[in-house]
This record gives structure tokens, C-alpha cells and sequence, in this order.
């Protein structure tokens, strides 16, 4: 964070003539110290959902070192089995124990979303950016691009692209980072529509800085804000279209286990489906979505409140 | 404003034109051609000999160039004729007539749900601000908000299954054929994805109002002695309607989306069990047309959104 708040400062020192900036927006975010110390004081619900995400995500991180059972390895003497002191949270229809499976689930389903929202976001602070402060028959074209993209709900758009690309890890990251790009491209062009005609960008014009120049000295840094908060808001989408994607079994494709395909083998059991086999991979799933929504809420509210309400994604 | 309505239905047919490329492209370009995506190793179903290959593309036109592809499309499309699914032979219309009405009776009902619940919670949770009540309801927003509509629905089936021996229906049952039964169907996939839109809609309603509370016109109407009920009722939820129909449509479309989830989980032969089966095949006519009708919809959806946005906001259509 000290980092990215040491960038965003940049442009404040070059200006010609402080004087003029007249407006200056909220979104720079100022060099101010102990960040971190800010945040926890600001928002104790963020700190707390900041604290279980990075707990999943040690989890995600050390599952082979913390599972006691290997999660592909099947037992069919001890099939669906309820919780026990041997499988604390019992088995599926193969055996398998349902812990082991969560945990390495979880690395699975945070994996392919931060990746996938880094890449879907990246792109849209890019295009955002180019197509913002370009505008002209670009910004037109790129606006149409988007608003087709935009005409398919998330889960089908990335079906649609799954069914194109063939199923597997890479693809699935690819269709949902692709869902991603619209949303975050709107905000950022509109940042960056803002931002070009602000007094600085103009002196720093005048002055005859290259467009290269002017777009990565300043205008680039005042999306760094906005983007973070984009990508912590998306966070929480993400996981929950992978987990859709591969509940339909069209996702990251079994055996390796996701919250979403544990969720998705009940469908293939019988009418009576064991508790344990629904409840524990849904509660690991929305606990994670709900901390990270939480936490996205926070930062949006210590960053930037001004993009409140701007940002509900379906 | 017929400018403007004119502007926004020409933005609308030049964003369904970018639909079809987009499909297109999916599902002709990227992978090849649909038959070689049906057999290829990578996720194909079904091994046709070389020959059979050869045959079925010459018959469904796919060794044609693409924009001729895109053009028979299109034409087909315009006079009706969706095509049939690739392994049941069965008209995709006919599949749209018996499974589309249940989707849509989801979706109607879980919109209006969420307004139901979403909009009296926001409003009360607005002007109670920071009173029990309001904490309650922003802790119930931020669950359902979170929580994956497939999961609850699972969660759903579950209870009904192992409290009430209920099983879900497995055929279509139309409305006017045996509504008891319908509404059985439809009801449990409605309360799920009700909820989840009636969370957006209360923390949007919630924001909204707060905003509007301030206003100096609603201070004028309390100064002229207003009861604070009217005040309420004829002022600020007005006003406060505005954001919740951008987040209808938005969440319709969602909806949409959401429901092919919710759909499986409950066993629901809506539209998105048809999808899902249609990806699980790629039986690539059903989702090729499907996947546009999806689009078609929301799109129209979106357009809607807009024309009720400026008949309740007039300002909107002189921006």
C-alpha cells in the first residue's frame, strides 16, 4: 500500500504551478504514514475480513503440509461417510475426505481468481485509460465493444468462452478474467475522462509532454486507486463464478477439487444427499466471498468513497 | 425525449449486432469450426469418422466462408427459424416454447420478490439509521449479497428433501396446465434468486434515501409542517426509486445468468438446464441460439431500463 500511495503522489510534484490545480480529486490518495495503521482504525469489520482472507489464503498456500488425508485418494469402504474424529467433516460418495478437499479447494478457487481478476482488471485499467483519454472514434468503438460484452450475464459469457477455449485451468481464468473487463474499463475511462482535463494534465500539455508521457506520469497513477478498489470488489465475484462454472461442470474439471465441483458431484448423488457433502464446501465458499467482499467494501470506503454505489457488479 | 428514445434503441440494435459477432466468433472462429469442437479430444463428446465429419459440415454449411456463415444466420434468424439441436433433432424453437416460460416465470417473480422485501428494509433501514433495525438489515444485505444463490438453493433442496421427502419435478409443468404444481416448481428457484436481488436492492434503496433525506426539498416540505410519513411516502421514496430500477434491470440480467446455476441445483427444466445440458453435448445450434437469446433479452431488458429511467426522471433525457 505505501507503495501504490507513493505513486499516486507523483503527479502533485509536476506541476508547474501548484497554484492552479484547483481541483484537486479525492482519488489521490496523499503520502501520509502508517497506512496500515489507518485502515485498522477505519474499518475493524475490513481488518477482520482482511485477517480470514489472508488465514484461506495460508491455507491455500500450505494444503499439503496441513491436509492429513491426500484429497484425490478414494475409499470406497468408507463411502459418505458422516463426520468423525477420523474425517472431521466425513466423506464424499468416493471416499475422499471432505476437509482435506476444502482446503485444497481453496487454493484452487483463489488462485484462479486473482489471477483472473488481475488480468480482467489490468486490461480494463489499460483500455480505460487509452480509451478515456483518447475519446474520439476509438473511445466510440471500444464503447460498443463493451456494451456487447456487457449484454450477457457474467456465467453465460464466460460459458460461451469455455465452450470456444476447451475446459481447464488457463481457460477458466481466461473466461471470467474476460467477464471482468467491462466493469473495470467503465470506471477507469471515466477516471481518466475526469482526469484529463484537470488543470496539471493540461500545464504538463502545455508544456509539451508526450500523450506517453502524460498518460503514464499522470493520469495512469490516479487510476491506481479506483483499480485497487475495482479489483478487491471483484474479488469476491470471481470466486463465485468459478465455483458456479465448475458446479455446472463446466469449470476447472474433476478430479481436482474446487468448492464449486464438490458442490456440483451432489447433484449426481441420489435423492438424499448427505448434509456434510452441501453444507461444509458452501459455508468454506461464502465465508471466503463474504470476507472478501467485506474487505473490498472497506478499502473502496478508506480509498476512494466516491466510487460508493458505482460498483455493484452482478 | 424522442431523440433520446431514438438514440438509446439505435445504441441498443448496435449493441446486439456486437452480440452476434461476439457469438459468432465463439463459436465458429475460435475453436475451429462447432464439429471440431464436438470431437475434438479436448472436452468433445462424441468421434466422428473423418467422412461423417466431412458430410455433417457440408450439410450444416460450415465449409462456406464466415461471413456467408454469419449472413445464412442471420437470415434464418429473421425468418424465424432457430435451427434444431445437433443430437435430438428437435426444433431449438420448440425447446424455447416449453422450457422459456418457466425461466421467465423465475425471473419475474424473484424481481418482484426482491422489490417486495428489498425496498420496505432499505427505506426502513434509511430512516431507522443506526438503530437496531438497521443493523439487522444491513448484517441480513451483506449475507445475501455474498452468499452464491446455487449454494442456498442446495440448501433449500436439502431441507425439503430430508424435512418433507420432497422431490423436485422433473418435467415441464406449464402454468395453465396445473398451477399447484408450477408454482411448487418455480417457487423455490424465485425465493433464491428474490433474495439475493432483494439484498442489492435494500443496500441501494438504503443509500439512496440516506442521500435524499438531506435534500433541501425535503427539508422544506417537513418546514411547511408535512407529516413526516408523507414526507416520506411522496418526496423521498420517489426519488429514491431511481437507483433501484438501474438495479432491477442489472440484476435481471444476473438473473438470467444466475438462474442456469440455480436451475441445476434445484432441477428446475427451465432454459438453463437446457443450456447446461446443450454445453455438456456441444450441441452447438442450441447454444449458439440460446446464448443469443439470452443476449437479445437482456438487451431489451436494458433498453426498458432506460426508457422507465426517463419517463420517472426527465432530467435523463436532456443530459
Amino acid at each position: 500500500m505505501a507503495k501504490m500511495e507513493g505513486v499516486a503522489v507523483a503527479p502533485a510534484e509536476h506541476v508547474a504551478a501548484p497554484w492552479l490545480v484547483s481541483d484537486t480529486p479525492a482519488a489521490i490518495v496523499r503520502r501520509r504514514p502508517g497506512g496500515l495503521a489507518r485502515f485498522v482504525r477505519s474499518s475493524p469489520l475490513g481488518t477482520v475480513a482482511a485477517i480470514f482472507l489472508l488465514f484461506v489464503f495460508a491455507m491455500a498456500l500450505l494444503a499439503d503440509v496441513v491436509t492429513y488425508w491426500d484429497p484425490l485418494v478414494t475409499n470406497y469402504g468408507l463411502t459418505r461417510a458422516a463426520p468423525s474424529g477420523d474425517h472431521l467433516l466425513g466423506t464424499d460418495h468416493l471416499g475422499r475426505d471432505i476437509l482435506s478437499r476444502i482446503v485444497t479447494g481453496a487454493r484452487i478457487s483463489l488462485f484462479v481468481a486473482l489471477i483472473a481478476v488481475l488480468v480482467g482488471d489490468g486490461v480494463g485499467l489499460a483500455w480505460g485509460i487509452v480509451s478515456g483519454y483518447f475519446g474520439g472514434r476509438v473511445d466510440l468503438l471500444s464503447q460498443r465493444v463493451l456494451d456487447a460484452l456487457l449484454s450477457f450475464p457474467g456465467l453465460i459469457l464466460a460459458m460461451l468462452l469455455l465452450v470456444a477455449l476447451g475446459a481447464g485451468l488457463s481457460t477458466v481464468i481466461i473466461a471470467i478474467a474476460v467477464t471482468r473487463i467491462p466493469l473495470s474499463t467503465r470506471v477507469i475511462r471515466s477516471v481518466a475522462l475526469t482526469t484529463k482535463s484537470l488543470a496539471y494534465v493540461e500545464a504538463a500539455r502545455t508544456l509539451g509532454a508526450s500523450p506517453l508521457r502524460i498518460l503514464v506520469q499522470h493520469v495512469a497513477p490516479q487510476c491506481i486507486a479506483p483499480f485497487l478498489v475495482i479489483v478487491s470488489a471483484n474479488i469476491g465475484v470471481a470466486i463465485t463464478t468459478e465455483a458456479g462454472l465448475s458446479f455446472l461442470g463446466i469449470g476447472v474439471p474433476p478430479p481436482t477439487p474446487t468448492w464449486g465441483n464438490m458442490l456440483g458431484g451432489v447433484l449426481a448423488e441420489s435423492f438424499r444427499p448427505p448434509w456434510w457433502l452441501i453444507v461444509y464446501p458452501g459455508v468454506a465458499l461464502t465465508s471466503t466471498v463474504l470476507a472478501a467482499n467485506l474487505f473490498g467494501d472497506a478499502l473502496r470506503d478508506f480509498l476512494d468513497p466516491r466510487l460508493r454505489g458505482k460498483l455493484t457488479d452482478l | 425525449m424522442r431523440t433520446y428514445l431514438l438514440q438509446r434503441f439505435l445504441a441498443g440494435m448496435v449493441t446486439l449486432f456486437g452480440v452476434t459477432i461476439l457469438i459468432f466468433v465463439a463459436m465458429r472462429v475460435l475453436p475451429g469450426d462447432p464439429l471440431a469442437m464436438m470431437t475434438s479430444e479436448s472436452g468433445g463428446t462424441y468421434v466422428l469418422t473423418e467422412d461423417e465429419l466431412q458430410a455433417a459440415r457440408s450439410a450444416l454449411g460450415l465449409n462456406r466462408p464466415y461471413y456467408e456463415q454469419y449472413g445464412r444466420w442471420m437470415l434464418d434468424i429473421a425468418r424465424g427459424d432457430l435451427g434444431r439441436s445437433f443430437w435430438r433433432e428437435e426444433p431449438i424453437s420448440d425447446l424455447i416454447v416449453r422450457r422459456g416460460p418457466i425461466t421467465a416465470q423465475i425471473a419475474v417473480a424473484a424481481v418482484l420478490l426482491s422489490w417486495l422485501i428489498g425496498v420496505p428494509i432499505g427505506i426502513l433501514s434509511a430512516v431507522r439509521r443506526n438503530t437496531i433495525v438497521d443493523y439487522i438489515s444491513r448484517v441480513l444485505v451483506i449475507f445475501f449479497v455474498a452468499v452464491p444463490a446455487f449454494w442456498l438453493a442446495l440448501l433449500v433442496v436439502l431441507g425439503g428433501v430430508l424435512i418433507f421427502n420432497w422431490r423436485p419435478s422433473l418435467t415441464v409443468v406449464q402454468f395453465w396446465d396445473d398451477p399447484a404444481t408450477n408454482i411448487q416448481m418455480t417457487l423455490g428457484p424465485a425465493i433464491v434468486l428474490g433474495l439475493g436481488i432483494a439484498a442489492l436492492t435494500a443496500r441501494m434503496t438504503r443509500s439512496a434515501t440516506l442521500e435524499i433525506l438531506h435534500d433541501d426539498f425535503v427539508r422544506t416540505a417537513r418546514a411547511k409542517g408535512l407529516r413526516e410519513r408523507l414526507v416520506i411516502r411522496r418526496h423521498v421514496l420517489r426519488n429514491a426509486m431511481l437507483p433501484v430500477v438501474t438495479v432491477s434491470g442489472l440484476a435481471l440480467g444476473g438473473l438470467l445468468g444466475g438462474s442456469v446455476a440455480v436451475e441445476r441445483a434445484f432441477g428446475v427444466p427451465g432454459l438453463g438446464t437446457a443450456l447446461v445440458m446443450a454445453f455438456g453435448q456441444r450441441d452447438w445450434m442450441v447454444i449458439q441460439n440460446l446464448v443469443l437469446l439470452y443476449g437479445v433479452v437482456f438487451t431489451f431488458v436494458n433498453l426498458t431500463i432506460d426508457v422507465v429511467y426517463a419517463a420517472l426522471d426527465p432530467r435523463v433525457a436532456f443530459r
